[in-house]
């Protein structure tokens, strides 16, 4: 049988290696994308289809119920508002404020580092330590209204009115995620070629002419890629929400990924927690598809 | 190495290590770990489980019980997240309000047999008062190991500091209803100290007002659960003079103000005798208990309960459901019993109270626990507790500013949570 026909080429052919290579390479990332990722995704669609009683151990297939009662669902229209209202607000306020700070910080003074680290330090904070230090000064008898009541001011009892709640879990994240787009807007903001400036100076254009029409143009990418990433990062608060207000007064700080948790983890209703979460699957996907696609028209780029 | 021998070593190989492995699976058996979840991370209460847990393992060497404490503010999520995570705990301290969900669900193991069949255990010994809340068919699916009155802890120092009588000497004069209770608060509140503090409430936990409101004869839902009774006139009633000594008396603090009664910032607290164990060992104050004040329905108490049930279908239930006829047996609820009044008729008595509750003096255990458990009513739980409890406290959060519309409110309460009690 040792026909010299039948000897095959080798296996590993150099493409082969190289292929194989290549996938050990990024294997870590692809096993942790699968592990933590899409099995999860499959497995939440899969859920979204059942009825799973956790006490009683029964796990039964029910169809697009749990998706009927979606369009059902009372609740739904005004968890979905508060989520949109927090999500505006956080990203109006953030990026506006992370724009104004990057700017103010962008100079050659003498200390400025120091600032520059200040208002970066709440990013390497944890998340529930700082939450927990907010909750104490958002108290009715807390630090905040302490020294409003110094001036004379008599403080609202902030994380029990609807208005205040919300103003105060949007600020609280805020202030905690304000300097990531800050450093991000500094590193563009320092990339913007010098000469233009000097030219349109030449030209005679003010220094607001200067911001909106160099400035702006030339961060945009980054403008896109900071409201992508706040947007999102916006959908998926839970820590603030579960610590500050567990989503009260009423449901007006009620944010849709809080409700998911309050249906699938406190009510037990782990089948309709899923499809609430395909929902917000959904949402974020849009809304990048939507932003990316908003890229060629409002985004410059130079080359 | 020839295929041959190869074929040797590895029978050698097997022949050595299967024996071992085997070895391993029946030591492996043999040991058990059970595991407990409870709400309290109390460091008496703890000392006192694992000590009857030694206990246990004197007769069974191979048994291994660990407490694990979970915060109480989200206790039962914890707990069935743990469940839904396939990594449900052996045992579990369960509340009253979620009794319906693990009692019907078929969660928990059957106890009745067991019980029964354990020597010396006298299953008749427990009151089916006690015991009603937990049993289903004629079958008791959790132990009912604390049942507990909710009482009033006082700061008497703060009271006479204030210039109020006290409560003892209230009691003494026939006066001590819930208008000279909320008075003696507001004088407290006034003299610079918060007045009354009801214990874990916090404007989100409201099943907690039930020792409240149960002094108006208010209920939050019908007997058979399916009617919402918040805007019954006793609940409308109770909640206007409550929603009036907050925020017009003072005489409790408000929504969002953090204060310790045990830390001697509040004149008063409603809660039950488990937390005499948090009364501050140095430096102390002059402190009493006393039952819960007269209300316009007149004398009243209320119980909360707990009880612990071990989860069926687990490889170790029959083990688990040894060690809680273990715990629960007369000898160790007399040992409970000093922080957690018992649910056997032979124990509810002054004087076996008084020998396992050095905090508490025989009239106060008369007073407050032997009168509580034989006369009051355990706080109204709920199938899908849960998603019921928070639903009335959305609605009901509207209650809680200076300028509310109590009556719509609460009608709001019943609008929302309607649909959901009669399913």
């Amino acid at each position: 049988m040792s026909d010299i026909s039948q000897q095959k080429r080798p296996f590993w052919t150099i493409a082969r290696k190289d292929a194989a290579a290549g996938y050990l390479f990024i294997a870590p990332q692809l096993i942790g994308i699968i592990t933590f990722v899409l099995i999860p995704l499959g497995l939440v669609f899969y859920y979204s289809l059942h009825e799973w009683n956790v006490l009683a151990n029964t796990f039964t297939f029910v169809g697009d119920a749990n998706y009927q009662m979606l369009l059902r669902d009372p609740n739904l229209p005004p968890v979905l508002l508060a989520s949109a209202i927090f999500s505006a607000g956080l990203v109006v306020v953030n990026m506006s404020l992370a724009l104004l700070l990057a700017v103010l910080l962008d100079q050659k003074l003498k200390g400025i580092v120091v600032f520059r680290t200040l208002f970066f330090s709440p990013v390497v904070v944890s998340l529930v330590a700082w939450t927990i230090v907010w909750s104490f000064l958002l108290q009715a008898n807390g630090g905040i209204n302490g020294i409003l009541q110094v001036f004379g001011i008599e403080g609202p009892n902030w994380l029990r009115t609807p208005t205040t709640a919300m103003i105060s879990v949007v600020v609280v994240q805020v202030f905690k995620n304000v300097g990531l787009n800050m450093i991000l807007f500094l590193a563009a903001l320092q990339g913007v070629p010098k000469e233009l400036y000097e030219a349109a100076r030449v030209d005679g254009a003010s220094r607001f002419k200067q911001f909106r029409r160099i400035t702006l143009p030339m961060i945009s990418p980054t403008i896109l890629l900071t409201s992508i990433i706040t947007i999102v990062g916006s959908l998926q608060v839970f820590a603030q929400i579960a610590i500050l207000t567990k989503g009260g007064p009423g449901v007006s700080t009620t944010v849709l990924v809080y409700y998911l948790y309050q249906q699938a983890f406190q009510f037990n209703f782990f089948g309709y927690g899923s499809t609430l979460s395909i929902l917000l699957f959904v949402i974020v996907a849009v809304l990048t598809f939507i932003q990316w696609q908003m890229r060629k028209r409002i985004v410059f780029y130079e080359n | 190495m020839s295929r041959l021998s190869a074929l040797k070593a590895t029978a050698a190989t097997a022949g050595i290590l299967l024996p071992l492995a085997w070895g391993g699976v029946s030591w492996a058996q043999d040991a058990v770990n059970l595991r407990m979840t409870i709400w309290s991370a109390n460091e008496a209460h703890l000392a006192l489980f694992n000590e009857i847990a030694d206990g246990f393992k004197q007769t069974h060497p191979n048994v291994t019980v660990t407490f694990e404490p979970l915060p109480y503010d989200n206790y039962v999520t914890t707990l069935t997240t743990q469940i839904a995570g396939g990594n449900p705990p052996d045992l579990a301290w369960i509340f009253e309000t979620s009794a319906a969900d693990f009692v019907n669900s078929g969660a928990l193991a059957p106890l009745t047999d067991a019980f029964t069949n354990t020597e010396g255990y006298d299953l008749a010994d427990v009151t089916d008062a006690a015991s009603a809340l937990w049993t289903k068919d004629g079958t008791l699916y959790a132990y009912p190991f604390s049942t507990s009155p909710f009482a009033v802890f006082v700061n008497n120092d703060l009271v006479s500091e204030a210039g109020a009588k006290t409560p003892a000497e209230m009691i003494e004069a026939g006066e001590w209803t819930w208008d000279n209770a909320l008075a003696t608060a507001k004088a407290v509140a006034d003299n610079g100290k918060e007045g009354l503090v009801i214990r874990d409430f916090n404007f989100q936990t409201w099943q907690n007002l039930t020792a409240f409101w149960r002094g108006w004869g208010a209920n939050a839902w019908s007997e058979d659960g399916k009617t919402c009774t918040f805007t019954a006139q006793p609940m409308v009633d109770a909640m206007t003079r409550l929603h009036r000594a907050i925020f017009v008396d003072g005489a409790l603090p408000g929504p969002g103000e953090n204060v310790d009664f045990f830390a001697g910032d509040a004149a008063m607290t409603i809660t039950q005798i488990s937390r005499a164990s948090l009364l501050p060992k140095e430096d102390p104050f002059d402190w009493d208990l006393v039952p819960l004040p007269e209300g316009p329905a007149g004398k009243y108490s209320v119980i909360g309960q707990a009880a612990i049930g071990a989860f069926a279908n687990r490889p170790n239930t029959d083990v688990a459901v040894e060690f809680l006829g273990y715990m629960t047996n007369p000898e160790n609820s007399q040992k409970l019993a000093q922080f957690f009044p018992p649910a056997r008729a032979s124990l509810l008595n002054a004087e076996t109270l008084s020998t396992t509750n050095p905090l508490l003096t025989p009239e106060q255990i008369e007073a407050v626990v032997v009168n509580g458990i034989t006369n009051g009513q355990v706080i109204s739980g709920h199938t899908n507790f849960a998603q019921i409890q928070q639903t009335v406290r959305a609605s009901l959060d509207a209650l809680w500013v200076p300028d509310a519309d109590v009556t719509a409110v609460l009608q709001s309460v019943c609008d929302s949570v309607g649909p959901l009690l009669a399913r």
